[in-house]
Parts: C-alpha cells; structure tokens; sequence
C-alpha cells in the first residue's frame, strides 16, 4: 500500500454500487423502511423509480416482504441501519430469508457505533454474532471503498442469503483496484511475523495505522482484512497464526460472539495456541458519543491498538 | 368440481388428515380439520398451480402463514399429484422431510413458515413482484385468527394497502380458538372486518364450510380493484369430527385408538349418506 487516500463514505460507495448495478440489471431492487435517505439511496431512487420500494418505518415487513419478492427472483437488497435490520427483524432474517431460502441481500447500514451518540438503541454490535448463529448466511464487512464495492457486486450475482455491513464515515484507500477479493477470502495488506492484526471492518484502517507504528519499533505485524465473516478464511488465519508470535484480532463489534472468538476456536480446534488478545466492545452499558472516541475509549484506536501490541509483546516475552 | 363433489373430497381428505396424524402421535387436529375445507376449494377449483406448473413464475402461490396446520397442507397437495401419498407414512419422522410445519423441502409448498405472522409479509412481496412485472398471478394466504395478535401481519396489512396489492388474497380460518382458549378471551383480535377495511382491503365473509359460498369468493378475483382482499372464513376448529368440534384440546391433540375409530366411522357414515343421496 502506498499513499492512503481518504475516500467516501463506504455508504455511498455502496450507493453507487447500486446504482451501476440497476443500470444493467431491471431485477435489482433496493427495499428500504423510511431508510432511503440514511442509506444515501435518494439519487437511486431518483434514477430507478421502479426499482425501489419503500415499507415504512416497518423492519420486520421489510425483511419479510423482500422474502417474498427474492422468491419471484428479484435482486433484493434490503436497506435499514443495521440496528434494527438485525434485531427487530431477525426473525424474518432466520425463517423468510435463510430457513427459506430466499436469496435477500440484508445491507446493514450505519453498523456498529457509527450511530454512536444516539445510544445503544442505535448500536449495533450484536449483529455479527446473532447472524453468524444462523444456517445459510454470507456474511461481509467490508473495510474500504473497494470492498464495499465489491461485496455488493459479488452478492448480486451470487444471489444467495447474504448480510453486509458498513458505517457512514470515509475511509481511507486500502487496496488498489487490482486486489482480488472473493467472498471467503480474507486480503493481506502487510506481511510480518512479529505480531499479526486480524481485523474486519473500518477498524482495518486502524490496526494497519497500529502496525505502521509498531514497524518504526522494529516489529514487523501482518494485518489482514477479514471482510469475510461467513464463510471464513480460515487458511489465511493459520497460516498467519503460524508465522507470528501473537495476535490482535479488532472489530466494531461485542467482544462475544463476533470475529476474536471466531478467530479464537477457529486456532484452537487446529490445536493452534498463541498470545491473542480480542479487541471490540465489552460486554458493558457501551458509552456514548463520536464513534472515533468509542473507539478511543476501548482502544479500537491505532494509539490503543499500538498499546496493546505493545503489552501483549511483553508480556508474551516475559513468560 | 361441483360444491358436492368438493364435499366428499373433504370427507377423503379428513380421514387421511386424523390417518397420518394417528400415525404420527403429532399433529395439529382441530386447525388442519377446520381449515381443510378452504384448501380443498383452493387447490380443486381456484388456484392454477400444480405438479406440471409448479416451476412457472407465473402459477398463483399458496403460502400458509398458519403453518401448524401442515397436516391439511400435505394431505391436499399429495392428492394433486406433488408426492406420492405413501411419503407421509414418514411424518415427523426422523430426517422425514414431511414435518409439523411447512417447508420447501416438500414438493409443492413455497414457503417455509410455522413462527407466526410471517406469511402476509412474503405473499405481498410476491404480489407486489407481479405488479412489477405485470404477471397476472394471484396469491393466497391462510391466516389463522390467533395469529392475527402479531403485530407484523398489520405491518403488512398496512403495505399492501399502500401497493393496491388486490392480486392478493389473505384468508382468515376464524375459528374463534387458539391454544388456551377462546380467541376473545386471549386477545380480542375483534372487529376483523373493521380492522381490515380501516385498513384499506375489502372484507367478505364466508362459512367457511360452505363450498359454494367459497368458491364463488374465492374465484371472483379482486373484490375492487386497487384494495387487496380479506376473506372472513367462518369455520369450526375440529370440523367434522362430533367429539372435536370447537373443543379446545383437540389442538394438537392426537386422538387414541378409540377416539380414532370413532372418528373414522363418523367419516365413513358422512360418506354414506352421501352416496344414498
Ligand atoms: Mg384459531
């Protein structure tokens, strides 16, 4: 990676996405529950009347419904804050999308605390987990632009039950556009055998400012973006975990349920131990506020990453 | 078919309907006899959905929001040709795919459903695709009255109204029972009529044991055009059967061997009056 650009908001690279895909494809349609704006899907709708529907603040007909039109073999994506998409309608997710098999394409937006000063109404850092516990599921969390991009078009044309989830703030570039990505498969951004960061999501862009840091100190950390939740790289992990002496997995996610724990049994059914430390939000009222001190405050942060690295390194030294 | 003709399939549909249950030692007794009737007119004289069609986009849909009720859902679509009948010798069975509720495993069902108040949201979906794509195809849903306490089925009621969904037919098998008691005494999920019509769908109601009175509404396509339609069904939870008829526990009571031989007589001599007609 060379000169890290501040892109847009992976929402609206997301926007975008859908716009290209519905210029191709009349079956793509975008469901959204009073969420068309917060999902920056207005210009979309303005371009593509046909191809958008709206239920109203009503998550669980939205999910339902979307159901019903994948089963006639639309390209549905089904757009509202993830807060409420996976809670609110998780039955729907679980009976009328996945038990039944109705290829919906669930967009999460505004994920994890990028709602952040709205309260844990608005919080959503269970989703990862709840989804995960349920058969016949893809789960993407992109990290950038390109990743957004390319979860979107790769869950248009693989048409199966699938979760993607993003925030609203801009991220920086990770990849150039010649980077492969497949759903599955994790991407290596920087390769070095003293620490790995295994992350998912905008807290990539965080543990690569970690491992950037860390290299000035001489130790050199693998980082890899995890945008593939379900199914899971689980080759790229133990082969990084092979390679390093410790790991740090992030996510903008619970610390229960989410991808430390996956990375966690994934290494131990393997018979794989190493120093681990996950790092996302614990299991306590989540504190309120911008979504950068959110992660200021559990140390999602490069500066808190960077700590941790740091502690893990000594004390995996001192033993 | 004629209205008597459809009578006597009834007769033939509940002996299997208490048959597989008996075998079982599972089932949903009363909801699959008092719902049974309205499947029957459904499948044998309104829907243009079969074995031959049952991959066209354009056949009507069937989605059984009262999933509980399988057992009448089984036993009719065997009897259209979906399955063999012997399949359902396996029911509830281990790795059986025949079991309590529906699911797409099964030849002929479109839906998984069995957690309740899903089905209207998935049949507005399909009735809003064939607005979209200007299909003539209808859809049906059964709904039963306890469900009607979810608040998701009002979340679509509202929906389809919006979408002048009036391809779409939602059914109501009121019974007037649910697993503890009377619906009223539960939750009043009355007027109905007056819900739905404030709601925006025309509303009309049927004994839903009268095959004439079904098939004629159930036929007639949209009610008015640009509202989706209500069907009140009027039935008996245990139709058919003396003993189980509005009786609470037949729920998903599974009759013993006498119950059962009773039952089947009962049956038998419906069917022997007719043939005396
Ligand atoms: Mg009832």
């Amino acid at each position: 990676m060379k000169d890290m650009e501040l892109g847009i908001p992976n929402l609206v690279a997301f926007a975008e996405t859908m716009e290209a895909l519905a210029a191709e494809d009349k079956d793509i349609i975008a469901v959204t529950s009073d969420s068309r704006g917060s999902g920056k899907l207005k210009p979309f709708g303005e371009r593509f009347p046909q191809q958008i529907v709206e239920v109203g603040i009503a998550e669980q007909n939205l999910v339902g419904m979307a159901a019903g039109l994948a089963s006639t073999g639309k390209k549905v994506f089904a757009v509202s804050p993830s807060c409420f998409l996976t809670a609110r309608s998780l039955e729907q997710i679980k009976n009328d999308v996945c038990y039944s098999d109705n290829p919906v394409n669930l967009v999460g937006i505004s994920a994890g605390v990028s709602y952040g000063a709205l309260g844990s109404t608005h919080h959503s850092i269970h989703d990862l987990a709840v989804l995960r516990a349920i058969n016949n599921i893809n789960i993407m969390v992109p990290a950038d632009n390109f990743e957004t991009q390319k979860a979107i078009t790769t869950a248009a044309q693989l048409n199966e039950p699938t979760f993607i989830r993003f925030g609203k703030r801009p991220m920086y570039h990770l990849h150039s556009s010649a980077t492969k990505f497949e759903l599955g498969k994790g991407i290596k951004l920087k390769d070095g055998s003293d620490l790995a960061f295994v992350a998912t999501g905008e807290t990539v862009y965080h543990a690569y400012k970690a491992a950037e840091a860390l290299e000035k100190d001489g130790t050199h950390c693998t980082v890899l973006s995890m945008h593939s939740i379900k199914p899971f790289d689980e080759a790229l992990l133990l082969e990084t975990a092979n390679k390093c002496q410790a790991m740090i997995t992030v996510e903008e996610h619970s610390i229960y349920g989410g991808l430390g724990e996956l990375c966690a049994s994934t290494l131990m059914q393997h018979g794989k131990a190493l120093p681990l430390k996950i790092v996302g939000i614990p299991d306590e009222y989540t504190v309120t506020g911008p979504q950068v001190d959110i992660f200021n405050h559990y140390g999602i942060s490069p500066e808190g990453l960077y700590q941790t690295a740091k502690s893990l390194l000594l004390s995996e030294l001192s033993t | 078919m004629t209205p008597t003709e459809l009578e006597q399939k009834s007769i033939e549909y509940r002996k299997k309907i208490l048959k597989y249950i008996k075998q079982a030692k599972a089932g949903h007794t009363g909801g699959s006899l008092s719902c049974i009737d309205i499947l029957n007119v459904l499948y044998n004289e309104v829907m243009n959905v079969g074995p031959d069609n049952f991959d066209s986009p354009d056949r009507d849909r069937y989605v059984q929001s009262k999933g509980h009720s399988v057992e009448a859902l089984y036993v009719v679509l065997a009897d259209q040709g979906f399955f063999p009948e012997t399949d359902l010798e396996t029911l509830c069975q281990y790795k059986s795919h025949y079991v309590g509720h529906p699911t797409r495993k099964v030849n002929g069902i479109e839906q998984n459903t069995g957690a309740l108040g899903h089905g209207l949201a998935i049949s507005a979906g399909m009735a809003l695709a064939a607005k979209m794509d200007k299909k003539s195809y209808r859809v049906f849903t059964l709904l039963g009255d306890g469900e009607l306490a979810e608040g998701s089925n009002w979340e679509a009621a509202m929906m389809i109204a919006h979408y002048k969904l009036d391809n779409l037919t939602a059914i109501v098998d009121r019974n007037m029972l649910q697993i503890t008691d009377r619906t009223h005494n539960v939750l009043n999920t009355e007027p109905l009529e007056e819900k739905f019509k404030a709601f925006g769908w025309q509303v009309k109601e049927v004994n839903g044991h009268d095959f004439a009175g079904l098939t004629k509404v159930l036929k007639q396509g949209a009610f008015e055009t640009g509202k989706p339609n209500l069907v009140i069904a009027n039935t008996i939870k245990g139709k058919g059967i003396s003993f189980m008829e509005d009786v609470l526990k037949w729920h998903h009571g599974v009759p013993d061997d006498e119950h059962y031989k009773q039952a089947q007589q009962e049956l038998l001599d419906q069917e022997l009056l007719f043939k005396a007609k």
